[in-house]
């Protein structure tokens, strides 16, 4: 009698073995999936968080063409002072700002140490081209092709100006147009003196 | 004085909500129920409370106490007052304070049950009810103040805050911002406390689950208890559902009713695993079988339901619903992390503990055929879950933004949802226990051969599209299979009792209203398919810009641009509306007046459709307002959606079902008891 | 067409003069009811823009389709479709131009290429590793039912509970 209920214990064992391994990896599967999932959204989070490329980070490098086939490299430009402005031509702000930046432009041309670089963001290129017409813009601009500077930059909308100074360190993010000429000027001036 | 009022009654919810944790925590542990029963008064007190914190906002926002922040964002002097109270959760911070209020409203009826029979659950569910209320009155008291008030300072600056800043005045706006036009709507009345009162309510069934498995109680008891919250709970998402796609068709004037947005997803996901949980707690309570499962699920329905809410309110995702952007995102994101950790921590613990009673005797059997039913609905969950995260891991890891749009979900889950209704066809007459393919033969050929029947008639009435062949057939056998049910009742019952055939049908559905009320249920999800089929793979379109007189055709319509009138009406908006007159084959019909609103307040236009609806489609009208709209030139976008309205009575059936299935019956243990104890006195007497 | 016959019948000056200017008046009315978009004859249709639109995204908007988004920049890339459509270029031609210019999120899905391969081959996956997971699950339950064990897991509770409500079904 006592071997048979051992017999029938050690059955039992013997079955419930099998089990209790597989558990043990479900269990692992689990813990990953949870953690997994939570390190997702904590990074999702984090960049949402995150905003625009900050001031005083190393500015992303980016190429692009211009309308007028030019290649320009933000990698290039080392020792001059960048500024790097985002537009559409159907962005309405975008207008408001167009008239200054042209005219800082003109201002800083003849000295050779500053660039403007024009990025026309999600345009279509009659329209960009209209858009510049339509401003005289001079300075080179081009369509930031597959949205993927912007992307880099962590746009999120137009107008927006990043001025990069001669090291290549981002120095001034502005997210709306500029309002005048002055503001311009004042967010420069001071790179060019360093 | 209100606003410091209502802010005022929030505080002490909160501290009244931490109480009652600690004490039901106490009571739990020390065995002691008196502070057990202090922690059910003070989970009492917490509706009250939250209840003068909410009538204080909509006192605000009726009033028009635009110096309230929050009032001067969603509402403005042109609204109706009925659209001023529903801008009660027109915002986040509103929002969230009616998510709480529904959370105590629903934490207080649970208390209110008889609960002697569990009273080892009652302080765990306390502890799960008030923890999840806690979190969301801290949001609101510490991150989305709708109390907080305007401050004008000398330079013009406006600043929110709930306490005056030091040198500015109390700012009075002349008028609000309003609420989103999109929003102005009846709907607006129904569909998010439909969908809040969804997902709020899937909290107890959850507390349930805790709580059993805190206690090591995880027998039946739970399920039992919680099998009819749970119904009600998905009654009510299912509504909300149901409701924002018939709002989005109506009004939203894009010509759908879904469209696969993330926000949208993530509110459907809880549906998916808790209609998963409605079919396979039956085989729990039938055959004993799946607790760890059952437990997983009602696990799973919570977690989406707040990871849901975390989705819309963070701004990980970019949807066209989401609030916008604010910063109760990283608590939301401790909560999750706290939720998903404790409850998987708390299931693997009594893993071993939630062991089955019965094994599986045939695999065509109604518990295999649940459990495929489930293996289904977990893929459709999961492909919606991928395509929601998806964008947000390329973003993280490539920086840049993917789109996952309609296409994707279409395709991944149409062969789900066929397997589903294969199943609805095959499940019903499968037995318990045992099913071979004998028996099962013999119950299904009617029905299968009246299927291909109406198979047959649709190819001879020139349907050629495979994919809506197979799916108007499946949706046929359904139907048939579960008519024939309805049938093979209501026959048994009048040939053993000779009731008449109506009342045979009445008492047959009233004595077996979860599983009569679940085959209502299936009727109307064939009726739905019908109408989704219908509208998705036969919808025809046609753009074109008219001239007053001119005509443009879409298949048998002809429609004629009569003429236009635009007026500013009395509530803030410019309307222009267009007057189509439509023939059907060449006889008049009728007329169709799609409109453009422009709300002045908030810039925005909307555009509202002129829908002529039938059984057999409808013809819906859209009057395009990025083009110039003159009686010289309007541009109409015209639909001719054939089937949709058999969507819209699935849904009312389908709805009527699910009243039907949670209908009160007495509890069944009341009866068994009593049967119990007649037979006892019976047998002795 | 009364011009013609009149003309074959050998017609007076007069009436050949007369019969052109109601041709001219014919066609210059014909020209002025083309509707306000100023169309030549041979452009694209809405409903042919529209054929493309609706399979792609708008790249500023959350997941709307360009069918049916209403800003200025959405109506901009419709007309950049008609023209594309108009020198020619199909359909596909068109898609590849507007992922060049506005990035892999202009289209519905993403294209299978690189990381994007996880969206189409997590789901199947998962779903046979949900599949292969209730198949081992059936064969452990079905196996000691198999092996003669069906009285023994029952407790007599249940038993009584499901004959009970039997009877109470039947009443």
């Amino acid at each position: 009698m006592m071997e048979d209920i051992e017999t029938e214990i050690t059955t039992a064992e013997s079955n419930r073995t099998p089990e209790s391994i597989r558990p043990r990896w479900g269990r692992i599967i689990a813990w990953l999936s949870v953690a997994a999932l939570l390190a997702l959204l904590f990074f999702g989070l984090l960049r949402t968080q995150q905003g625009p490329i900050g001031v005083g980070q190393k500015a992303p490098d980016f190429t692009f063409t211009s309308f007028d086939g030019k290649t320009y490299a933000l990698s290039e430009l080392g020792g001059k002072v960048v500024l790097v402005n985002f537009w559409a031509s159907w962005c309405k702000p975008c207008e408001q700002e167009a008239g200054d930046l042209e005219l800082a432009w003109r201002a800083y041309q003849t000295r050779g140490d500053v660039v403007f670089l024009g990025l026309a963001w999600t345009d279509t290129e009659r329209k960009s081209l209209e858009y510049l017409e339509k401003f005289d813009i001079t300075y080179p601009n081009g369509p930031d092709l597959g949205t993927r500077i912007s992307q880099t930059y962590r746009t999120t909308g137009v107008p927006e100006t990043y001025i990069i100074d001669r090291n290549g360190i981002l120095r001034s993010v502005k997210l709306s147009p500029f309002l005048s000429l002055d503001e311009i000027k004042a967010s420069i001036d001071p790179l060019l003196n360093e | 004085m209100i606003a410091d009022f209502g802010y005022g009654a929030l505080i002490v919810t909160l501290l009244v909500s931490v109480y009652g944790i600690g004490a039901a925590f106490y009571g739990a542990r020390k065995n002691l129920p008196a502070w057990v029963e202090s922690a059910r008064l003070a989970m009492l007190l917490t509706f009250p409370l939250v209840t003068i914190s909410a009538l204080c906002i909509i006192f605000l926002l009726v009033n028009g106490n635009y110096e309230v922040e929050y009032v001067s964002s969603v509402t403005s002097s042109s609204m109706p007052t009925y659209l001023r109270i529903t801008a009660l959760w027109g915002g986040q911070a509103g929002s969230l304070v009616f998510w709480s209020w529904l959370m105590a409203l629903f934490a207080t009826a649970v208390t209110l049950r008889n609960w002697h029979r569990d009273r080892e659950f009652l302080p765990w569910v306390i502890v799960v009810s008030l923890v999840t209320l806690a979190f969301f009155l801290i949001l609101i008291i510490f991150f989305e103040n709708p109390f907080q008030k305007l401050w004008l300072f000398p330079d013009n600056q406006v600043v929110a805050g709930l306490s005056q800043p030091a040198g500015s005045v109390l700012f009075f706006p002349r008028d609000g911002q309003g609420l989103n036009p999109l929003l102005r709507h009846p709907g607006m009345i129904i569909h998010p406390p439909m969908l809040y009162l969804g997902f709020v309510s899937f909290v107890i069934p959850y507390a349930f689950a805790i709580a059993a498995l805190i206690t090591g109680r995880t027998d039946d008891r739970w399920i039992r208890v919680t099998r009819r919250w749970t119904l009600i709970a998905w009654l009510f998402l299912s509504l909300g559902l149901i409701l924002g796609g018939r709002w989005a068709y109506d009004v939203l004037g894009w010509g759908g009713y879904w469209g696969w947005d993330p926000v949208e997803i993530a509110a459907f996901m809880p549906w998916l695993t808790g209609t998963a949980f409605l079919h396979s707690v039956m085989i729990q309570e039938k055959r004993g079988m799946l607790k760890h499962w059952n437990m997983v699920l009602i696990i799973l329905t919570y977690c989406l339901v707040i990871f849901g809410t975390f989705l819309t309110r963070s701004g990980v995702l970019s949807s066209v619903h989401a609030f916008a952007q604010s910063a109760i995102g990283p608590l939301f994101f401790g909560f999750i992390g706290l939720t998903f950790i404790t409850s998987l921590s708390l299931l693997l613990k009594r893993w071993d503990e939630l062991k089955s009673e019965t094994q599986m005797t045939s695999w065509l059997s109604r518990e295999a055929l649940f459990l495929l039913n489930n293996l289904l609905f977990m893929g459709i969950l999961i492909v919606c879950f991928w395509g929601v995260m998806f964008p947000l891991v390329s973003e993280i890891f490539t920086g840049l933004k993917k789109t996952v749009g309609p296409p994707f979900y279409e395709r991944a889950t149409g062969p789900l949802w066929a397997g589903l209704l294969i199943l609805m066809a095959i499940a019903p007459l499968a037995a318990w226990g045992h099913s071979t393919i004998k028996t099962l033969g013999r119950a299904i050929w009617k029905p299968f051969v009246l299927s291909l029947v109406g198979i047959i008639l649709l190819i001879v009435s020139g349907i050629k599209s495979v994919p809506a062949l197979l799916g108007f057939w499946l949706a046929f056998f359904v139907a048939a299979v579960t008519l024939q049910e309805f049938w093979r009742g209501t026959r048994a019952r009048h040939s053993r009792s000779g009731e008449s055939y109506p009342l045979a049908l009445w008492r047959l559905v009233g004595r077996n209203r979860p599983r009569y009320g679940g085959y209502v249920i299936h009727i109307g999800v064939v009726l739905m398919a019908f109408g989704i089929i219908g509208i998705e793979l036969f919808q025809h379109e046609t753009q074109g810009t008219l001239s007053q007189g001119e005509k443009i055709q879409l298949g048998e319509y002809t429609l004629t641009y009569e003429s236009l009138s635009i007026f500013d009406s009395n509530d803030g908006r410019n309307v222009a509306r267009a007057v189509l007159s439509v023939e059907e084959n060449g006889k008049y019909v009728g007329e169709l007046f799609p409109r453009r609103d422009y709300f002045f307040e908030s810039q925005q236009p909307m555009t509202i459709p002129g829908i002529k609806s039938t059984w057999e489609d409808d013809l819906y009208v859209i009057l395009v307002d990025w083009q110039p709209i003159t009686s010289q030139g309007a541009t109409f976008k015209i639909y001719r959606n054939p089937l949709v309205n058999f969507m819209w009575l699935g849904g009312i059936i389908f709805i009527l079902g699910t009243l039907i299935a949670a209908w009160p019956t007495k509890d069944i243990e009341t009866v068994r008891t009593r049967e119990r104890h007649e037979i006892l006195v019976g047998a002795t007497g | 067409m009364p011009v013609g016959s009149l003309f074959l019948r050998g017609l007076s000056k007069k009436v050949w003069v007369s019969s052109l200017i109601y041709l001219i008046l014919m066609l210059l009315i014909f020209f002025s009811t083309v509707n306000a978009q100023e169309l030549t004859p041979n452009a694209p249709s809405d409903n042919e823009v529209n054929a493309i639109a609706k399979q792609l995204y708008c790249p500023v908007c959350e997941n709307t389709p360009l069918d049916v988004c209403p800003t200025q920049a959405c109506s901009e890339w419709r007309e950049l479709i008609r023209e594309k459509l108009a020198s020619g270029w199909d359909e596909s031609q068109i898609k590849a131009y507007f992922v060049e210019q506005f990035g892999d999120r202009v289209l519905a899905t993403p294209p299978a290429r690189g990381i994007n391969w996880l969206v189409y081959i997590i789901p199947p996956l998962a779903f046979i590793f949900g599949g292969i997971v209730l198949f081992r699950a059936f064969r452990t339950w079905k196996k000691p039912a198999e092996m003669g064990d069906k009285n023994l897991a029952q407790p007599s509770s249940d038993e009584y509970i499901n004959r009970l409500e039997e009877e109470l079904r039947k009443l």
